[in-house]
């Protein structure tokens, strides 16, 4: 395999207030090939979005700080980057498209006005070729009449179109990497199907690499290639989707896929977790995972597991790790 | 473009209509309820009783109110306010002649505060407690805080007195003469008014800089000044819009002392005089003219606000 376009290196985010830090997400690395998706999965907090934020430099907080090792990405070290520096690769190598379409659109300017921004920023464009590009993304992505809609304001769109122009939108830059952070969550049900089978023809059309963000494994079962799971902000499998989904190495990746509710079609009660995550400033000195995992050894509460090779293209951080051959 | 959103353009002034009749009413029965003759005013010192029978019924002011009341209505379809009192001339033209001022003062002042606030918000927003923030936070304290007939006899102290810049009071008779003599009045209304619209545009501004579209503008690769001129401040200034012409109707009404301090010909003073000389016509002309004039500043920010913001559908 040659090498990848994303190289991620221990990457940490860390929250300051008046007289703690809290690490918020902890040494993530992962690679990422041309053409792959990924998934990152893990419940609410767990530090998947801000990861990704991350990656963008763009943190929602001043009172958040990025550590780590490096970020490669198109010759490029983004930690090591000035700010105009990341500026220039934001949009035109790191793309990302939100949860919620609605809010991630200015309501105040035309959607085709919105796509040929970063095309005339990134592509030097003039304003009449950036308009006619901005119509055939808009067609790309599946806009029916996009010579007339280029000329609509968001308001005028429905939620499964306004996601799709928000995918124009980070089209329109080039990026090689999108970040579709929930980029279904909001939409009902039909439509998220159509949006995934789109990110899926531009993957194959465009040879984009991407991250998808969910807490769905649905939704990542339909779409990726490989899966990395994230609990208190710290990664603990990642590996390829088939193998992943079929035998999960790691407790807690059991547990996501037990919840799930096509696993147990004829159940009366959804499966669950037992317990809660940790709270970030008071985390357990062992595996962040031990008070609520049924194979813990008192090893688990001594020593925190390190991620390791555990497979070909598997990487795990267990000391209990289900065997291979599926749920013990 | 959408031309259906601006079908309120072609009603809205029908709605003048009740608006102005309510307020000839209003001011009608008001300024007759101030105690004072106006003929008694007039006449001052050679008052005799017959004198004054002859001013009341010259100009009809012997008739029960009610009766004036459809004389003025009357009058009025046809484009007449009644003849003043004081000046012995009709009183439209009079007030006509009095608008250049008014309107003047008025569009100089909105056009300053705006030219100081707009700068000022995106000065304090940018560097939220920061110095700046504070510095700016000072001044509209202190805008709002100082009454104008006390900041005007500063400036005009400073500038007139002192450096000689400017004249003290007056208006001109050339426009630059006019546009001279505007400089510390405007000033003056500009300096209270920027205080207001530089909080309320700060605080959207900081709204909007945290908005999700904003983000995702940065996550296309915009830098922060175009940010700031394509996305932050078309949605920020919006409601400061509204304000605005809230105080301007406001201010309309308000350049009375402005007028009365740098002595300008304006209708603040001409309806201050009005009131002192129980000149019925002008006081009820000017009111009329006031009315239509904070209706007109409403309906222009109404056909801005919907040009500026495509989801505004005005009924």
């Amino acid at each position: 395999m040659s090498t990848p376009l994303l190289q991620v290196r221990e990457l940490s985010v860390i929250a300051r207030n008046d007289r703690r830090e809290v690490t918020l997400v902890e040494r993530l690395s992962f690679d990422l090939g041309q053409g792959e998706i990924l998934g990152l999965v893990g419940e609410s907090g767990s530090g998947k979005t801000l990861a990704c934020r991350a990656l963008m430099r763009l943190l929602p907080s001043p009172n958040l700080r990025i550590e780590g090792k490096s970020v490669h990405l198109a010759g490029h070290d983004l930690l090591q980057l000035d700010e105009a520096g990341m500026r220039r690769l934001r949009g035109r190598e790191l793309g990302m498209i939100f949860q919620n379409p609605s809010s991630h659109l200015d309501p105040l300017m035309r959607i085709g006005e919105q796509i040929a921004e970063g095309i005339r920023l990134h592509q030097g464009a003039s304003r009449r070729e950036a308009r006619a590009e901005a119509i055939d993304v808009l067609r790309q992505v599946g806009i029916p009449d996009p010579k007339s809609r280029v000329d609509n304001y968001p308001h005028e769109f429905s939620g499964g179109m306004r996601q799709r122009a928000m995918i124009a939108v980070a089209l329109g830059c080039n990026p090689k990497v999108l970040i579709a952070d929930e980029p279904t969550t909001a939409l009902d049900v039909t439509v998220q199907a159509q949006i995934l089978r789109l990110l899926l023809e531009l993957r194959d059309r465009r040879g984009l690499s991407m991250i998808l963000i969910s807490h769905d494994l649905g939704v990542v079962a339909q779409t990726c290639d490989s899966i990395a799971v994230m609990y208190a902000g710290r990664l603990c499998e990642h590996g390829g989707k088939h193998e992943l989904l079929a035998h999960p190495r790691h407790p807690y990746s059991a547990g996501l896929l037990a919840c799930h509710p096509a696993q147990q079609p004829q159940a009366r009660l959804m499966n669950s977790i037992a317990g809660q995550p940790p709270l970030l400033d008071a985390l357990p000195s062992g595996c962040r995972f031990e008070p609520r995992c049924a194979q813990a050894l008192p090893l688990c509460r001594e020593q925190l597991p390190e991620l390791h090779e555990s497979g070909p293209g598997h990487r795990l951080a267990c000391h209990t790790p289900l065997l291979a051959g599926g749920p013990s | 473009m959408n031309l259906a959103r601006y079908r309120f353009v072609l009603i809205r002034p029908l709605q003048l209509l009740p608006v102005l009749l309510g307020i000839s009413i209003i001011t009608f029965v008001l300024v007759r309820s101030i105690p004072g003759d106006p003929a008694r005013v007039l006449l001052g010192a050679r008052s005799t009783p017959d004198a004054i029978q002859k001013i009341r019924a010259q100009f009809g002011l012997d008739e029960p109110i009610w009766v004036q009341y459809l004389y003025f209505l009357k009058n009025l379809l046809n484009g007449d306010l009644g003849k003043s009192l004081l000046y012995k001339i009709d009183a439209l033209p009079l007030i006509a002649s009095r608008i250049e001022p008014t309107l003047m003062l008025v569009l100089g002042s909105v056009l300053l505060a705006l030219l100081i606030a707009v700068p000022l918000a995106i000065l304090a927003a940018r560097h939220k407690g920061g110095w700046t923030d504070n510095l700016i936070r000072l001044f509209t304290t202190a805008g709002l805080g100082l009454p104008s007939f006390w900041l005007g006899l500063m400036l005009i102290l400073l500038f007139s007195v002192h450096w000689g810049l400017l004249p003290v009071s007056g208006y001109g008779r050339t426009w630059a003469d006019k546009l001279q003599h505007l400089v510390l009045p405007c000033l003056t209304i500009a300096l209270a008014l920027s205080a207001v619209l530089v909080r309320n545009l700060r605080a959207s501004l900081l709204l909007e800089m945290q908005a999700d579209h904003v983000t995702a503008a940065r996550a296309r690769g915009l830098g922060e000044g175009a940010l700031l001129r394509r996305h932050i401040l078309p949605n920020a200034i919006v409601p400061t819009i509204n304000l605005l012409a809230v105080n301007i109707g406001w201010l309309i009404s308000g350049t009375v002392v402005i007028e009365s301090l740098f002595s300008l010909p304006g209708i603040g003073q001409l309806l201050v005089r009005g009131i002192f000389t129980r000149d019925y016509m002008v006081v009820q002309g000017v009111a009329m003219v006031l009315a239509c004039a904070t209706v007109a500043v409403n309906f222009i920010a109404d056909v801005l606000t919907t040009a500026l913001d495509p989801r505004v559908k005005i009924q």
